[in-house]
């Protein structure tokens, strides 16, 4: 076969892999276009008026609120206050997640006595947790905290647990026949074969925060967050437009700190991911 | 006469089998009993001791007649409506989205015009939509399957297309150089080589379906679980709530293992392959 026919079959069948899907400009191109059509469809369907506009309003108009809300420092104040209270609860699950399932991931007889525990606690829907945490710990900062601390501890526990636990056994005897200590072993064999687990856990995690912390604030009615102003903007006179507004600026927050969070994965762990799966 | 010298003796298998019973649940049940010690020493309303929340549970649940299988009437109101709305509004949203996924999974054009929307709608809160969903499809039980469905179907939806991608072209090219029709395509070649991809998205959209079950039930509901789990926090029947809080994890912990059941029967071919590879 001459190289002409192998490289364009090299490039056929590479072309074909997961993340290389055409050039960078097209795709952003294609994108917008869909983004940019769905408006229109969407615009064409409300303005049909199968339902009154007062209950779902125009996407232009909910566009135009768009812009009303940015500049409306109220509603920026409310955003902080969301993010504040996430922040601090992916902290409290990232340093409790990441410390104990190194712990039990690093012991076989660990891991084996906690996961009938882990797999009993973690299927318990957050949501379920409010109405307690809201005789427990009152509607405010403290509340948010936890909850979002309890529902983001277990992908980041969980996918730390697996990353530590599934540390290739061939590699760690290898490390020990060259004499490391197991504070070597951890750092140089442990810690970059499980990192990109846990990383990917807490990427899990943080978006799902951020859908617990606006639901928390949404069904606790909360002082402060976006949540508390969508609860405010519906039972007050229903304003569809300022409610949809606010939870089209979650959705963009989520986007962008989900695609933000994947950019840096593929970034640091690229090793990782040429190999495969 | 023959020794069978690979089994051990009876009672030295007992012993092996009562320490790994032992190893298994030593943890949870000395967490139970620590939670007992600690909750009958604190004596708070706010946290009654695990023996008097199943005693209530009981009470809630199984006290109804023999021919109801003792289940009473709470659990033909609340709990049995609650499930079906889960499993309807998440089949739903497995069903949607993998023919959904395999559409987009196979058609570039089509997955890069969709990518943004996507990724925009799965990012979306789910209670934030409740409003716009009363408002658009009332408040009986069709709102919170199509809620449940809605918030579902996403990571079914971006898993299939991930797998459907991924799926190997020589394979494809066999099947095509087989003139096989390409109905017969998808359903011999994409869709097993997809699977493993799908019941993985499957098996997050089940967890994701009781947080929404429960948020659907939290607003202008009348039955189900999460209704009587915001009730009894209204009326500050602690020991109600925790009983509510239990049966969830009760029902997530079921739900997972049912689902881990069906997917090692839909799989076994799957994880036989991934063994041989690793040897």
């Amino acid at each position: 076969m001459d190289r002409s026919a192998i490289r364009s079959d090299y490039r056929r069948y590479s072309s074909r892999r997961r993340f290389a899907f055409g050039p960078v400009a097209k795709r952003c191109a294609r994108g917008v276009a869909g983004v940019i059509l769905f408006l229109l469809i969407a615009e064409f369907v409300t303005r049909l008026e199968i339902v009154p506009p007062i209950y779902l309003p125009r996407v232009s108009t909910v566009i135009a609120r768009l812009d009303n809300l940015i500049f409306n420092p109220a509603f920026l104040w409310d955003i902080v206050a969301t993010l504040y209270a996430w922040a601090i609860g992916l902290i409290f699950a990232s340093v409790l997640g990441v410390a104990f399932g190194t712990l039990i991931g690093s012991s076989e007889i660990a891991y084996r006595m906690t996961s009938p525990v882990i797999e009993f606690l973690r299927p318990i829907p957050p949501v379920a947790v409010i109405p307690l945490g809201m005789i427990l710990w009152g509607q405010g900062l403290s509340m948010k905290v936890i909850l979002v601390a309890y529902a983001t501890l277990w992908p980041i526990l969980y996918n730390t647990i697996y990353g530590v636990h599934d540390v290739d056994p061939v590699a760690l005897q290898t490390g020990r026949s060259f004499n490391l200590g197991s504070f070597a072993v951890w750092r140089r064999i442990t810690l970059p074969s499980a990192a990109p687990f846990v990383f990917t856990g807490f990427r899990i995690a943080a978006s799902m925060g951020l859908i617990v912390i606006v639901g928390t604030e949404l069904l606790a009615s909360a002082g402060s967050g976006i949540g508390s102003f969508i609860l405010f903007a519906s039972s007050n006179g229903g304003q569809m437009d300022t409610v949809l507004a606010a939870a089209t600026i979650a959705g963009i927050i989520g986007v962008a700190v989900n695609g933000s969070l994947a950019a840096i994965e593929q970034r640091l762990f690229r090793w990782h991911y040429r190999h495969g799966d | 006469m023959a020794v069978d010298i690979d089994r051990p003796p009876p009672l030295a298998l007992a012993g092996r089998m009562v320490q790994s019973f032992a190893m298994r649940y030593s943890i949870g049940i000395g967490l139970i009993v620590a939670w007992q010690i600690a909750t009958a020493h604190i004596h708070s309303i706010f946290f009654p001791t695990p023996v008097e929340i199943l005693k209530h549970a009981i009470d809630l649940w199984l006290s109804g007649p023999a021919e109801h299988l003792f289940l009473s009437d709470a659990v033909f109101k609340d709990v049995l409506p609650s499930i079906g709305r889960l499993l309807t509004g998440w089949s739903l949203a497995v069903v949607f989205g993998t023919v959904l996924g395999v559409l987009m999974g196979r058609s570039r054009q089509l997955f890069d015009f969709a990518d943004p929307i996507l990724q925009f709608l799965r990012s979306l809160p789910g209670p934030a939509l409740v409003p716009i969903f009363i408002i658009l499809f009332g408040t009986e039980t069709e709102m919170r399957i199509i809620l449940i469905a809605f918030g579902t179907v996403w990571p079914v939806l971006l898993n299939t297309i991930d797998g459907v991608r991924a799926v190997d072209p020589v394979q494809i090219d066999t099947a095509r150089s087989f003139r096989l029709p390409t109905s017969a395509l998808i359903a011999r070649t994409i869709l097993p080589a997809a699977m493993p991809k799908i019941v993985a998205g499957a098996k997050i959209s089940l967890s994701l379906a009781i947080i929404l079950m429960v948020v659907s039930e939290f607003v202008a509901s009348t039955n189900g679980i999460g209704y009587e789990i915001l009730n009894a926090q209204m009326t500050l029947l602690l020991t109600d709530l925790w009983c509510g809080i239990l049966l969830l994890a009760l029902l997530g912990f079921c739900l997972n293992a049912l689902f881990g059941f069906i997917e090692e029967r839909l799989l076994y071919w799957h994880r036989g392959l991934h063994q041989r590879a690793d040897r």
